[in-house]
């Protein structure tokens, strides 16, 4: 009966105990400002595209020529497009379609570029050359070019888009998970259980992974602000979203024309786009101090 | 040769490196036995080959280390006739091993109770809960304080003596045949050094086990060990019990490292050196590769290398002077 009492009391010491790591990062985080500030906003816009949507009283679609080109008012927030549309509701609409860009793009080549990393460093030798020099040719070619490339091959639309900025996040994850792999996979404890008789898939997920996890978010939160700012560049362009989606690239190139005259017609998708790109690399920033052992209490 | 049937026996083991100056004999003919529940010590010094050595027996050799020829028979099967995955069966459940540096052995994001369950897991496809009841009671075996406490402990919060004996309780999980210990010791201070070495010795009788133990310190070698091999330089020079050995040293270089012990009964200026470096790996000298330390070294030793010589039942040397074609006297200084 102690006994049984005993395990469960150590269950729940395990659970904190479990945790405690994260929690350390997460005392670390808190005190570094600048992230806090970072990973709210983040929080909030994630809040905004979730629901944001059903609080608005305009139609971000339906063309009036009657609002055309207005400035911000009580009524429209922050002024008309060309086509009568209110900017303010355009821009909530648009927060989840610039999320959705950004974290499906960055899960994409994560996805793919997390595990070519890992068998790069791990088994080394041909492999390791092999998957090197196919990240060696998606990183010769400037970003949004290629991008653009694979854009104008597939057809423009929200989907190319993130399978485009996907691919071009695959050789930032590859590099840094190989990286990272090569020195994890020389440490005593992975020879420890390899002496232990674990196989290969077991050392790569069990030990290697976990051990790996830090770095691959560092690097996710700021390729997904890198992410961001190419597809609003696609749209921009108008290789992205095409109208009238209310993506704010696109807004931004429509705004474009009136700048003269009604300026917050490209101003306020503009600000939109740096604040959460700021966001993301703020808190990517902040995250990267936090998991470095160095800066540990 | 020793009169217990032995567990492992290895036979002209040749191990090497092959790096762009040339290849590396890092262990270059090495034949020796363990015997069945007895504790063989490896003695040798630095690069001299005996990590190498064990890391071939479990065949953890990484890259460019390539085992070239010999044969390593554990219970009379020959372990480099196995493949990837019968050796993954074997390590960990009939042979394991221990590594020198416990304050890295251990995974950083594990538990202990989650790392010695790793074994079971493996070997014996157990479940979670079982494992870590298990766990607990390697945890016990291997004399942790508190054993229900640092089981969910991580291994930053145990001592570098604790993370060894974890070490020993995951190596130890599957009740091997044979534990590889390969400087168990080095990194732990003198007090621990000796609890640990109690530890091993402890649960050799309890399970019945043979243990390798690969130190560069005889006075582990006379602490624990029934039987020492000598290496030097890639090569057994000298087999024999512990007892013989430390009663008469017959190679030059085993009666050299004994007289460069510090003794307590003897005032001493400066102690006693061998002459001279071991020599680069890559340039072995021909003949005897001790011959250029060596100072009864004669013309025949900087030809040609001896072969280990059984003596009688229970020892071998490789040395020319125990040859018959041997003018000279047979003694070796020894004053120990």
């Amino acid at each position: 009966m102690s006994d049984l009492a005993h395990g469960t009391q150590e269950a729940q010491e395990q659970a904190i105990q479990g945790t405690s790591n994260w929690h350390l990062i997460y005392k670390r985080l808190k005190k570094n400002k600048t992230a806090l500030i970072g990973g709210y906003l983040i929080l909030i816009f994630i809040i905004v595209a979730l629901i944001g949507p059903l609080f608005t009283v305009h139609d971000p679609l339906r063309v009036d020529y009657s609002t055309r080109l207005l400035p911000p008012s009580s009524d429209f927030w922050l002024g008309t497009d060309h086509n009568g549309r209110d900017i303010f509701t355009r821009l909530i609409h648009g927060m989840s379609i610039t999320l959705y860009i950004g974290f499906l793009s960055v899960f994409v080549g994560m996805v793919i570029g997390v595990p070519m990393g890992i068998l790069s460093g791990y088994y080394g030798k041909l492999l390791d050359t092999i998957i090197m020099r196919i990240v060696d040719v998606l990183l010769a070619f400037p970003g949004i070019l290629l991008a653009i490339a694979l854009v104008s091959v597939l057809g423009g639309s929200i989907n190319n888009v993130i399978v485009a900025v996907g691919i071009f996040s695959i050789p930032g994850f590859a590099r840094i998970v190989r990286g990272t792999t090569m020195a994890v996979s020389k440490l005593e404890y992975i020879e420890a259980v390899r002496a232990l008789g674990a196989s290969d898939l077991r050392i790569i997920f069990l030990h290697i992974l976990p051990n790996i996890v830090s770095p691959i978010i560092v690097q996710a939160t700021i390729r997904i602000a890198i992410a961001i700012l190419i597809a609003s560049g696609l749209s921009f362009l108008g290789l992205g979203a095409q109208p009238p989606t209310p993506e704010w690239g696109a807004m931004l190139s429509q705004g474009r024309s009136y700048m003269f005259d009604h300026p917050y017609v490209a101003l306020f998708p503009g600000l939109a786009i740096v604040s959460v790109v700021l966001a993301f690399n703020l808190f990517g920033d902040g995250l990267r101090d936090a998991f470095d052992p160095r800066t540990r209490v | 040769m020793s009169s217990v049937e032995p567990i492992l026996q290895i036979k002209d083991l040749r191990t090497s490196f092959f790096i762009d100056r040339g290849e590396v004999k890092a262990v270059d003919g090495v034949t020796l036995d363990v015997p069945k529940g007895k504790t063989l010590g490896v003695v040798g010094e630095s690069g001299c080959g005996k990590s190498v050595m064990a890391l071939s027996i479990l065949q953890l050799l990484e890259e460019p280390g390539k085992i070239v020829g010999g044969e390593i028979l554990f219970n009379n099967v020959n372990l480099l006739q196995k493949s990837e995955k019968e050796m993954r069966d074997i390590r960990g459940n009939n042979i394991s091993m221990i590594f020198q540096e416990p304050m890295t052995s251990l995974n950083p994001v594990y538990t202990i109770g989650e790392q010695i369950s790793e074994s079971y897991r493996v070997h014996q496809n157990m479940g979670k809960k079982d494992a870590y009841q298990k766990s607990l009671e390697m945890l016990r075996l291997v004399g942790i304080p508190s054993p229900e406490k640092r089981l969910h402990q991580y291994p930053y919060e145990l001592s570098g003596g604790m993370r060894q004996r974890v070490m020993i309780a995951m190596a130890l999980a599957c009740r091997p045949d044979l534990l590889v210990a390969d400087e168990p010791t080095t990194a732990l201070d003198v007090t621990i050094q000796a609890q640990i070495l109690e530890l091993i010795k402890d649960l050799q009788t309890k399970l019945h086990m043979s243990v390798i133990i690969i130190t560069h310190d005889l006075g582990i070698v006379a602490e624990t060990c029934d039987r020492v091999a000598v290496m030097y330089c890639g090569n057994i020079v000298e087999q024999a019990d512990a007892e013989e050995l430390f009663e008469r040293p017959r190679h030059p270089y085993t009666a050299g490292l004994f007289n460069s012990l510090p003794r307590h009964d003897q005032e001493k200026e400066e102690l006693e050196a061998i002459l001279g470096y071991v020599p680069s790996p890559i340039e072995m000298p021909q003949g005897c590769r001790f011959s250029p330390r060596c100072s009864y070294a004669e013309e025949i030793c900087r030809q040609q290398n001896p072969d280990l010589k059984t003596l009688d039942n229970t020892r071998a040397v490789r040395c020319w002077i125990y040859s018959d074609g041997w003018k000279g006297s047979k003694e070796v200084a020894y004053h120990g």
